[in-house]
């Protein structure tokens, strides 16, 4: 029964990636805290680890409120589609050499594609809430995930390359001499840069700019909804980290002391908490600033990657 | 190179923060750790006496004109020596904002802040204090000053010309110098 795509290994991975989302939560506000030299929530429980459950609660019991305005049928599939597609996009990582759902040939485009269908729920969330800030977000996250999908993609290019396949799991074993982070160090600096985006989070949150849009696409969210857009957001958050971690760090492998997956969950905490850090450190950059940077800098740097990646594989004709 | 310096700065920054990892929280966990308060901190108000421990205030409404949000009510009265003092005075500390304005428009120090903001209440008239939970017994921060030892006001016991540093009145009606 053990094995890829078992009874057993599909709920193990589903449970824990949700409740590690809803733990990102705490680990946020704690990591924070510790930079901005507070000590965020430690009140509930030890180390503040029930403010998660104190958080569900009270979000369950909220008032959901639907704007009298809003197109309803969609004003409610847009945060379920958040949620499929954030969870949907687990099913196809290796986690282990045993644990994982599927292993598709074509793995790493459908993953791309999940990413890329989230944006949807940004677009009819805020297209379904009939509100001038909400349709501004939707906006800016349609045309942030255009012009970053673009060299998101084509810096993994570089990665098929090198590995010769779509499948992350081959692409995991072809990591056995060397970690992608070495050959392609261009092209993870460019799809850490690119997954920031995708995931709307700080520095590139201008979706959902509190300062300048109110709270974007979900302004008119509450209660149980707001909660899937925010543990959605948290989902693609781990989901990123994941994926660094299979394309460009070994995933699994790592010396014989740890079992893999130990090493799969340590490389992951790190980029998770890499993530944090960004938002801790860096401004958000004003909308223009963002755009011209993703085409000006992001593309071609990754088109130059990918000519040289190219190049060099064909040089040593492997 | 404009470009490089700025996505350097950006890593700088990241490591900036990064360092704070090591660095102490400022955090006080107020329950349980008390802060420290200093004796000018602005918090309840208490009206004082004076040495003798008569009542310093002498109701000239000062304080209720220089409160902001208008939470000080007073009314004078008079006592058989001649002595002004409030008939009530009334802080509402649910408006109160702890400016501290009263305490520098008082001409005789009565009304002072002291270092104490745990004054919550479950029932809100709670928060209004009436003159008999204002006032306190001793001299809060002034502790020599006597506004009738020095005032020329005559009181009973206490003649014109008879206070402190206070000359005797002058007799307009002579000629003399």
């Amino acid at each position: 029964m053990n094995g890829v795509g078992s009874i057993i290994n599909i709920f193990a991975i589903l449970l824990v990636a949700v409740g590690i989302a809803a733990y990102l939560t705490w680990l946020e506000r704690r990591l924070i805290g510790i930079w901005q030299d507070r000590l965020g929530p430690n009140r509930v429980g030890p180390l503040g680890l029930g403010q998660v459950v104190a958080d569900m609660v009270k979000i369950f019991f909220k008032e959901d409120w639907i704007p009298p305005f809003a197109d309803k049928p969609v004003f409610i599939l847009a945060p379920a589609i958040i949620m499929t597609t954030a969870m949907l996009s687990f099913a196809f990582i290796p986690y282990a050499p045993d644990i994982g759902v599927i292993d598709l040939n074509i793995g790493l485009l459908f993953v791309l594609g999940c990413t890329s269908l989230s944006v949807y729920a940004a677009v009819l969330g805020g297209y379904a809430s009939q509100n001038k800030y909400a349709l501004m977000g939707s906006l800016r996250a349609a045309a942030q995930t255009v012009s970053y999908e673009v060299f998101m993609g084509l810096a993994l290019m570089g990665v098929v390359m090198l590995s010769g396949s779509f499948n992350l799991r081959e692409i995991v074993e072809a990591q056995q001499d060397g970690w992608f982070c070495v050959s392609q160090f261009f092209a993870f600096l460019v799809f850490m840069v690119a997954a920031v985006a995708e995931t709307h989070r700080t520095p590139f949150d201008l979706p959902e700019a509190e300062h300048e849009i109110v709270a974007g696409f979900h302004t008119e969210y509450s209660g149980m909804k707001f909660g899937m857009f925010f543990v959605g957001e948290y989902l693609s958050v781990l989901f990123s980290s994941v994926l660094v971690v299979v394309l460009f760090f070994g995933g699994w492998l790592g010396p014989d002391f740890l079992p893999p997956l130990a090493w799969m969950a340590l490389k992951t905490f790190g980029f998770v908490c890499v993530f944090i850090l960004l938002r801790a450190a860096l401004p958000r950059p004003r909308y223009d600033q963002m755009m011209s940077f993703g085409w000006k800098v992001m593309l071609p740097v990754s088109l130059i990657n990918l000519l040289v990646t190219g190049g060099v594989a064909l040089w040593l004709g492997t | 190179m404009k470009l490089l310096s700025l996505l350097l700065s950006q890593f700088t920054g990241m490591w900036l923060v990064l360092t704070h990892t090591f660095s102490k929280a400022d955090t006080v966990q107020y329950p349980e750790q008390k802060p420290a308060l200093f004796p000018r901190y602005r918090g309840r108000i208490v009206l004082t006496r004076d040495p003798d421990g008569q009542e310093r205030c002498v109701a000239c409404n000062l304080c209720a004109v220089a409160c902001p949000v208008d939470c000080i009510a007073l009314k004078k009265t008079e006592d058989d020596d001649g002595r002004w003092y409030p008939e009530f005075f009334r802080i509402n500390f649910s408006r109160c904002i702890m400016c501290g304005f009263c305490e520098e428009a008082c001409p005789t120090y009565s009304i002072q802040l002291t270092p104490d903001f745990e004054m919550c209440e479950y029932n809100r008239q709670s928060m209004v204090y009436e003159k008999e939970d204002l006032l306190i017994d001793g001299t809060g921060k002034y502790h020599d000053y006597n506004f009738y030892r020095v005032a020329g006001k005559s009181i009973g016991g206490k003649d014109k010309g008879e206070a402190e540093n206070e000359a005797a009145p002058i007799d307009v009606k002579s000629l003399m110098p």
